[in-house]
């Protein structure tokens, strides 16, 4: 039994169509990669994920759960923009990652105390320790997205999604985040799926990179076809999975 | 180099800022010298050493017939009607500004509502004001709650509206319900927004105390400045024009520091 599963996914806007017949089953632990043009859908795919939308036909579940009508606990995520609270210093955004799902969003005593250690774990784990006191204004784009993983992270999601989440940094700072979520990932083994046009990230990053693409062109009303998955590649081992040499050949290979 | 590059040093910046009102005021003493002139006794133009004469009486001198000093008397009714008259409006605009703003079924039903009620001009709903709450202090209250509700409910439901949605989509991911992110998302970025509107909204809501207080008061600026008009005691009538002024420009500025102070997120951002 796979651990996220899409069956027969269909939504559409009004009229128009935008994705039609995906079907996806991810296992847990998986890195899922999404590519695609503009406009293919792929982000409304995340959404859909999220539970911000809920499709027009077809379910998704997560590990068998009932579909989600809007977003919880489950999915954790993280956007381009916006995605940290701008009038909480950034300890208080990653402890939101655990307080707010009390009722009335906050901890007292001894609990905040615990909650304030923890946080504190999580921003060095973020290379953020330094800036605990400061707003996320005063941060560079770098370390918000930083800040965003590790609060999402706070609150312990099933899985992770992440909707172009490298898309406004500088291309150094890019490779910086590449490394910390490779890292992040290897010591939580979470399930993540992250919405990318950077194809070569995409397969860097990626177990899987799904591609969204129109499977047909209507010359006479191009809008009357939605977008569904039409390349699913198997991007581990650099993405040649089944031509890794098992045993050895005593044939001279660089590297 | 370009008029819009040119920047004005220290001093001249200072001398700038003066300019206005130093001219205002030698415009307004040649004004009163040339009438003075003409008329020894004319009151349409005092002097300025009158009305500092004037003021420092109003300041300092109790009333003969009350025992009291009225200006400071007068001050105080109208501060109390105002602060109560802003103040319930500014608690009103945040419940109701969340509700519409977070909730799309009292979006549905409140906003074309409120946006409809802030078209009835306020001065016009005042004798109905005080046939149901009688003249007394209540009437003055609703009377600037009625002027500055609508304008502060629906700026605040906008900016309650332009919270970016991935924020709130986030603060759920996190688990929080509609009331944690009411209160831990939307109220505190909506604070110094509030503070914004009312500052904007102390303009007029002096409109609708003066105009209150004039039409109906036993006490109050606006009730002595419509008083005093009778005797045209001109010098009385700017006395109580400057002073106005100034409590507007303080409450202004003490807002805007209120602002700074609290929400240093904001200062950041920009």
């Amino acid at each position: 039994m796979s651990f996220v599963t899409a069956t027969n996914i269909f939504q559409s806007y009004g009229r128009r169509p935008i994705l039609e017949r995906v079907n996806l089953s991810v296992e847990e632990g998986e890195f899922v990669s999404i590519v695609g043009a503009s406009g293919c859908g792929k982000s409304t795919f995340l959404r859909l994920l999220l539970a911000q939308e809920t499709p027009t036909r077809g379910e998704i579940r997560i590990d068998g759960a009932e579909p989600a009508r809007e977003p919880g606990l489950d999915r954790g995520v993280v956007f381009q923009r916006y995605s940290v609270f701008p009038h909480l210093s950034v300890l208080e955004n990653v402890i939101a990652g655990e307080s707010f799902r009390r009722p009335w969003g906050r901890f007292i005593g001894a609990e905040k105390r615990a909650a304030r250690d923890r946080a504190m774990q999580v921003l060095a784990r973020c290379g953020l320790e330094h800036m605990a006191a400061a707003y996320p204004a005063a941060l560079s784009g770098g370390m918000q997205q930083r800040l965003a993983i590790g609060q999402a992270l706070a609150a312990k999601p099933r899985i992770l999604l992440l909707d172009e989440p490298f898309g406004a940094l500088d291309p150094g700072t890019r490779l910086q985040m590449h490394d910390f979520l490779m890292d992040l990932r290897a010591e939580t083994g979470m399930t993540v799926f992250m919405v990318t046009h950077d194809l070569e990230e995409g397969f860097k990053l990626g177990d899987r990179v799904l591609v969204f693409d129109k499977p047909r062109w209507d010359l006479t009303d191009p809008d009357i076809i939605g977008a569904t998955i039409t390349y699913d590649f198997d991007a581990r081992d650099g993405g040649i999975p089944f031509q890794t040499i098992k045993e050895d050949t005593h044939v001279f290979r660089p590297n | 180099m370009r008029l819009i590059n040119r920047h004005p040093g220290i001093v001249l910046r200072a001398a700038l800022v003066a300019l206005p009102f130093v001219a205002l005021f030698i415009a307004y003493a040649l004004g009163s010298q040339a009438r003075l002139a003409e008329n020894p006794s004319d009151k349409l133009m005092p002097a300025p050493s009158k009305i500092a004469e004037t003021a420092v009486r109003l300041l300092t001198e109790p009333d003969r017939r009350s025992e009291k000093i009225l200006f400071w008397y007068d001050t105080w009714a109208s501060l109390v009607r105002l602060t109560l008259g802003v103040g319930i409006s500014a608690v009103l605009a945040v419940i109701l500004g969340l509700l519409i703003g977070l909730l799309p079924y009292v979006r549905a039903t409140l906003a074309g509502f409120v946006a409809v009620v802030s078209m009835i001009p306020p001065l016009a709903v005042l004798p109905i004001l005080f046939i149901v709450f009688g003249l007394g202090e209540l009437s003055k209250v609703v009377l600037i709650i009625v002027g500055i509700l609508p304008f502060l409910i629906r700026d605040l439901s906008a900016r309650v509206l332009e919270i970016p949605r991935e924020m709130i989509v986030k603060a759920e991911t996190l688990g929080a319900s509609s009331w944690v992110i009411a209160l831990r998302v939307a109220l505190p970025q909506l604070m110094p927004r509030l503070i914004q509107a009312v500052r904007l909204s102390l303009g007029p809501a002096w409109l609708f105390l003066i105009a209150a207080e004039a039409i109906a008061s036993e006490q109050g600026l606006g009730y002595r400045i419509f008083l005093v008009r009778r005797f045209l005691a001109m010098d009385v009538i700017l006395t109580y024009v400057i002073w106005i002024t100034l409590l507007a420009f303080v409450m202004d500025m003490i807002l805007r520091r209120i602002s700074r102070r609290f929400f240093p997120w904001t200062e950041a951002s920009l």
